[in-house]
């Protein structure tokens, strides 16, 4: 009888915290499809009709024709240049070949924990000087050296799941260390950056404060920018506010729920310890 | 002994350069800056002037600096208990679901995949709002709410609650990972010899998911000290910087007052909380550093 009480109560919990996880994200779909005026009566009642207003009206409020390609230019060179610098560094600190292996792993083990005020503030009165502020691709190469660490040290241990031996008989067989990594141990770790690339572009799409700070002005805007620069100017109609939430909120569920394994893979990777 | 394995050589570097290159120009270098520009008075554009101590004195006598240093200090404190256990607790729960354990974590873990600026706004405008919000809805309905965002008393819980919804699902799935490779054996033995849920979590679980708990106590003491997106979105560091982080207090001095001297300056305070963590780090990865 207790057993089965307690396994009711388990059950119930459960069912709670996903209910809590799913409430805030429900409540944007019901209202995103409300008028405001329906959302001050009751931001609880389902929409009476599947009005796409809102919708329009956000998309052109936010600029996400703009902001699309900005976040995809983003996105995409952060995952490129993450990924194209972290992989190869990852292989001779793995196999230890490297002279300071040790100091440069330490080196970047710290810089996981930097705070990004640490460096920000130099970093964009140079980049101002430059006129590099608002230049997807300068921005995105900081998201990437942000990433960088952390993208090492977890593709460093898909490198150690690949037999030493490998490395050996290619030696052997008289190939450079670029050929090595190339053609015997890039193929096998493939996994690994598929899974940093996923991990590092969510990253990049919803980077706050980097963004922000270096993409001013409009033209610049990624659709994370350009949502929040909505709401000075419609941000009293929470209806329209809510349709502009779900256009950037959707495309990240669908590719989340999509690539679900290789998130959880990616988040957990360096996580677990035992 | 592996051939290839005994020498080290300066023949791997070209692997390694491209990234301590981006590393040092983006982090190493801008942070040596600012650890010159705290002993200046700048504002930025003109010309950096020597200043010795005056923006470290300047903010100890600061009462927003301690606010703020307080406030970080409540923030650690929360969240190293209240999704702490919240996570330990479910992830316990999830372990009893055979099926529905892949559900449950896909649906925690949604608000965590999302971008602060939809979360934040989600919360703003739909929770704490007293007008549109959930809290507008049950002050319509009679109880004497307020948007627990514009008063001193609420404002860094209520922030911190939305934060906390989004983060605590990831401690859940990273706690459940390390569960899953709890030795099948060892629970069933101690499931025979009687031993209740509690028990068994106790005396078999905690300590075999020990090195896990203790590398997520380190990274959320270094990420509570580091937080700045959900403050900053929602509160601004108000109402009468009841909100105010060390993190957005350095933000607020570099671009809206433009002392980058002293932003600087609480940057090496924050990096200085950040440092004692770094080191508790580093030393929980000490075994990826062995010979």
């Amino acid at each position: 009888m207790r057993r089965h009480l307690a396994r009711v109560a388990g059950h119930a919990t459960l069912l709670i915290a996903a209910a809590v996880s799913l409430a805030p994200l429900t409540l944007v779909v019901l209202n995103a499809f409300k008028p405001h005026a329906a959302i001050v009566q009751d931001p609880l009642s389902l929409p009476t009709a599947l009005a796409l207003n809102n919708f329009r009206a956000a998309w052109a409020g936010g600029d996400f024709s703009i902001g699309l390609i900005n976040s995809v230019l983003l996105t995409g060179t952060t995952v490129l240049v993450t990924v194209g610098f972290a992989a190869p560094a990852a292989f001779p600190l793995a196999r230890r070949r490297i002279a300071y292996w040790k100091l440069i792993s330490i080196y970047f083990l710290c810089s996981v924990t930097v705070p990004i005020q640490l460096f920000l503030f130099p970093l964009y009165f140079v980049y101002a000087r430059l006129g590099l502020v608002g230049n997807v691709f300068a921005t995105a190469c900081i998201i990437a050296a942000i990433n960088l660490p952390l993208s090492i040290l977890l593709l460093r241990t898909y490198v150690v799941a690949i037999p030493i031996e490998l490395d050996d008989s290619a030696l052997m067989d008289g190939a450079s260390p670029w050929q090595i990594f190339r053609y015997v141990i890039a193929p096998l770790m493939r996994p690994g950056m598929v899974t940093v690339a996923v991990v590092v572009a969510l990253n990049a799409w919803n980077e706050f404060l980097i963004t922000s700070t270096f993409q001013q002005g409009s033209s610049g805007f990624t659709m994370t920018l350009g949502y929040r620069a909505m709401t000075s100017v419609m941000g009293a109609d929470r209806g329209i506010m809510m349709a502009g939430a779900c256009i950037i909120v959707v495309p990240v569920v669908v590719f989340f729920l999509l690539l679900q394994r290789l998130f959880l893979e990616g988040m957990t990777a360096g996580a677990v310890k035992g | 002994m592996s051939l290839a394995g005994t020498q080290s050589s300066w023949r791997y570097a070209p692997f390694v350069l491209p990234a301590l290159l981006l590393s040092a120009a983006v982090v190493l270098v801008p942070a040596v800056l600012t650890l010159l520009i705290a002993f200046t008075d700048w504002d930025g554009v003109s010309a950096p002037s020597w200043n010795g101590l005056d923006n470290f004195r300047d903010l100890l006598s600061d009462f927003t600096f301690w606010r703020s240093l307080f406030n970080n200090v409540k923030w650690s404190v929360i969240f190293l208990t209240l999704p702490m256990a919240l996570s330990l607790a479910v992830a316990s729960l999830l372990r009893t679901r055979r099926r529905s354990y892949a559900v449950y974590q896909v649906i925690f873990l949604l608000p965590y995949v999302l971008s602060p600026i939809a979360n934040a706004s989600i919360w703003s405008n739909m929770i704490f709002d007293q007008i549109s919000g959930v809290v507008g809805f049950m002050r319509a309905h009679g109880l004497p709410l307020r948007d627990p965002l514009g008063h001193v008393g609420s404002a860094l819980y209520a922030v911190a609650a939305a934060d906390m919804w989004h983060f605590w699902g990831y401690l859940t799935v990273v706690y459940f990972a390390a569960m899953r490779q709890v030795p099948a054996d060892q629970l069933e033995a101690a499931y025979l010899e009687g031993a209740g849920p509690w028990q068994i979590f106790r005396h078999v679980t905690l300590p075999n998911i020990a090195p896990t708990v203790a590398l997520m106590l380190v990274l959320v003491t270094i990420f509570s000290f580091l937080t700045f997106d959900y403050v900053y979105l929602m509160t601004g560091g108000g109402p009468a910087r009841a909100t105010e982080l060390l993190s957005t207090l350095a933000y607020g001095l570099a671009f809206r007052t433009f002392e980058v001297g002293k932003a600087a300056a609480v940057a090496l305070c924050m990096s200085l909380f950040g440092l004692i963590a770094a080191c508790a780090y580093v030393w929980t990865s000490r075994e990826s550093l062995r010979a």
